[in-house]
């Protein structure tokens, strides 16, 4: 009879196992930490008060990245504005409102799971023919801001109806049995409480739109602008910012490549963090 | 007691609330934003690549072995770019497919709560940093370390840029397998363990093959994602179309030639500028393809344990 004990080439293999499944970790890590220190190694002493308030110059040694880095500021809030109110809205009807059997829901649950996988180079084209040209919007703020809120919709869809659906169906029949309507159900019970979810998947729509370089690309933001963007005017965002010095040939601009990277994941990496805050802050169970 | 003595009330609304009907159609137009976008998407690629195919035969487009759309005499062929694009996305595979799925398996099988705590958000910081960061890199960090490994790559290559998209993709890869196999019951883990299974055969065996689909869709999400991905090959692979499955060389993905053509000063309404849209279209229906590939595959899984 044989034990049930671990014999030794067993217990072996099973470590190897546990060994290997560490190790494809490790290699995400080490890459990560590479990633960092190699852009910190490159970037870290040009991190100065020039590039935060200097335009862009052909000159590396006195050029800044204040247009891009405005311009990133204003994408990122118009942004918001369309797709905060937009994305939840729908979250809204298809949770509280669709009847799942009726085709045109179907439709409407396949368009946003669609589009959630289509690259963003090709909502550059979209934006380069219906924004830019169709609608006459020309090459620029809004035009950007408006294709980065399409490319992030799915994403605020998605997660806002998670957290929809994670609120409690006994907080709506309570309410519903007080007499409220179904708008009031929605609007005094259910948005509250889904709240935190729908707050975190913003945030990261918002990190993962301003990180965005290609669509912007395909309107026309690789342009040299030495003046403070307006909504109607060229614009040129810190991605595509940091996209133009790292075509440069000169070593000085793919060190400042690096420092404006290093800002641009500051500000990309602790929208991140407060997203996982506000997450692990408000889990609630029902 | 008295209940009959009430009188029968209809439970309807007395009048029709014309605030509520408003804001319902209100929600299901913001929804609609949707569809109108894909709609949209569809329309703008497929208008101008039928022009283009009116000037150039679909048929030579697609078996094509020369692209040069810029040059005198023009030439379409988008086998270059198919290729190189399969070839990135080949490299990226190698590394995302089998270290995200180690990665799932380590967090839903191996890793304790605390160590989950810790180890999702690192994932999602590399999930988080965007592309043009990770193009940067490739061209400036992997492509020179390859240099050093005596690999003789040249300054824009296919392996630094499908590597360095590998490590992005790892996160993608790892959280949907990891919620496919969050999603396999207990039971059938604790019945493997009840025949004397180690944990290694747990996971080998039993939640690896009941989440199968999951992890296929998790796969398919991330091959679509790299044949879409635009930065890290526009900046470390370059714009070099030509048939080769050389990872040392350079080569042009379809993505890359869309980016980098649409920065330049290609005239408007030219054929050049058609041909943009004529390789968006074909990116589109490839990506599009396979995300209603995972889409279904996702819904099985969720059909079979939730």
């Amino acid at each position: 009879m044989r034990g049930l004990g671990d014999t030794r080439s067993r217990r072996g293999s099973e470590l190897a196992f546990a060994a290997l499944l560490l190790s494809s970790l490790a290699v995400g890590m080490a890459a990560l930490v590479a990633l960092l220190a190699d852009v910190i190694h490159d970037g870290a002493g040009w991190v100065t008060w020039r590039l935060l308030t200097q335009a862009p110059s052909a000159d590396p040694a006195v050029a800044g990245a204040r247009p891009a880095i405005l311009a990133t500021i204003y994408l990122g809030l118009l942004l918001l504005a369309m797709v905060v109110p937009v994305g939840v809205a729908s979250a809204v009807y298809l949770e509280e409102y669709a009847r799942k059997e009726r085709w045109y829901n179907r439709l409407l649950e396949i368009a946003i799971q669609n589009l959630a996988g289509v690259p963003s180079i090709v909502y550059g084209i979209l934006g380069l023919a219906f924004i830019v040209r169709g609608a006459g919007l020309g090459r620029v703020l809004l035009a950007g801001a408006i294709i980065l809120a399409l490319l992030t919709l799915p994403t605020v869809i998605i997660a806002s109806r998670e957290a929809i659906r994670a609120v409690s169906d006994s907080i709506r029949q309570g309410a519903y049995a007080l007499g409220a309507t179904r708008w009031q159900v929605v609007s005094r019970q259910v948005l509250p409480a889904a709240l935190p979810g729908i707050a975190t998947g913003t945030i990261l729509a918002l990190s993962r739109g301003l990180g965005e370089t290609a669509p912007l690309l395909m309107i026309g933001a690789l342009t040299f602008i030495a003046f403070d963007p307006t909504l109607l005017g060229p614009f040129t965002a810190l991605p595509v910012q940091i996209y133009n010095w790292i075509r440069q040939p000169q070593a000085e601009f793919r060190r400042l490549a690096a420092a404006a990277i290093l800002l641009l994941l500051a500000l990309v990496l602790s929208l991140n963090a407060a997203a996982i805050w506000i997450r692990d802050r408000a889990q609630r169970r029902w | 007691m008295a209940l009959e003595a009430l009188p029968a009330r209809s439970l309807r609304a007395s009048r029709p609330r014309y605030g509520e009907r408003a804001i319902a159609a209100g929600l299901l137009a913001c929804a609609l934003v949707s569809v109108a976008t894909t709609v949209a998407i569809v329309v703008a690629l497929l208008a101008p690549a039928i022009d283009f195919f009116r000037q150039v035969s679909p048929w030579r487009f697609l078996t094509g072995t020369t692209w040069a759309p810029l040059f005198e005499p023009a030439s379409f062929g988008v086998l270059p770019l198919l290729v190189g694009t399969l070839s990135v996305t080949f490299w990226a595979c190698l590394i995302a497919l089998p270290l995200g799925l180690g990665v799932a398996v380590f967090l839903s099988e191996y890793a304790g709560e605390r160590m989950r705590r810790a180890l999702k958000p690192a994932l999602e910081i590399l999930a988080g940093i965007p592309t043009v960061v990770y193009g940067y890199f490739a061209l400036t960090f992997v492509t020179p370390f390859l240099r050093d490994l005596g690999l003789g790559v040249e300054v824009f290559n296919t392996l630094s840029a499908g590597l360095v998209m590998g490590v992005m993709l790892i996160p993608t890869v790892a959280s949907l397998s990891e919620d496919a196999m969050f999603a396999v019951p207990r039971e059938l883990r604790d019945g493997g363990y009840a025949l004397g299974a180690t944990r290694r055969q747990v996971a080998t065996r039993i939640v690896v093959p009941a989440a199968a689909s999951g992890i296929v869709a998790s796969f398919v999400l991330a091959i679509s994602r790299a044949v879409g991905e635009t930065m890290i090959v526009l900046i470390a692979a370059g714009q070099m179309a030509r048939i080769t499955f050389d990872p040392r060389q350079s080569i042009e993905t379809l993505t890359a030639f869309i980016g980098a053509t649409a920065q330049g000063d290609v005239p408007t309404g030219s054929t050049a500028y058609k041909t943009i849209f004529a390789v968006g279209l074909t990116l589109f229906a490839i990506t599009l393809a396979m995300n209603l590939v995972a889409i279904r595959l996702v819904r099985r899984f969720r059909e079979v344990y939730e």
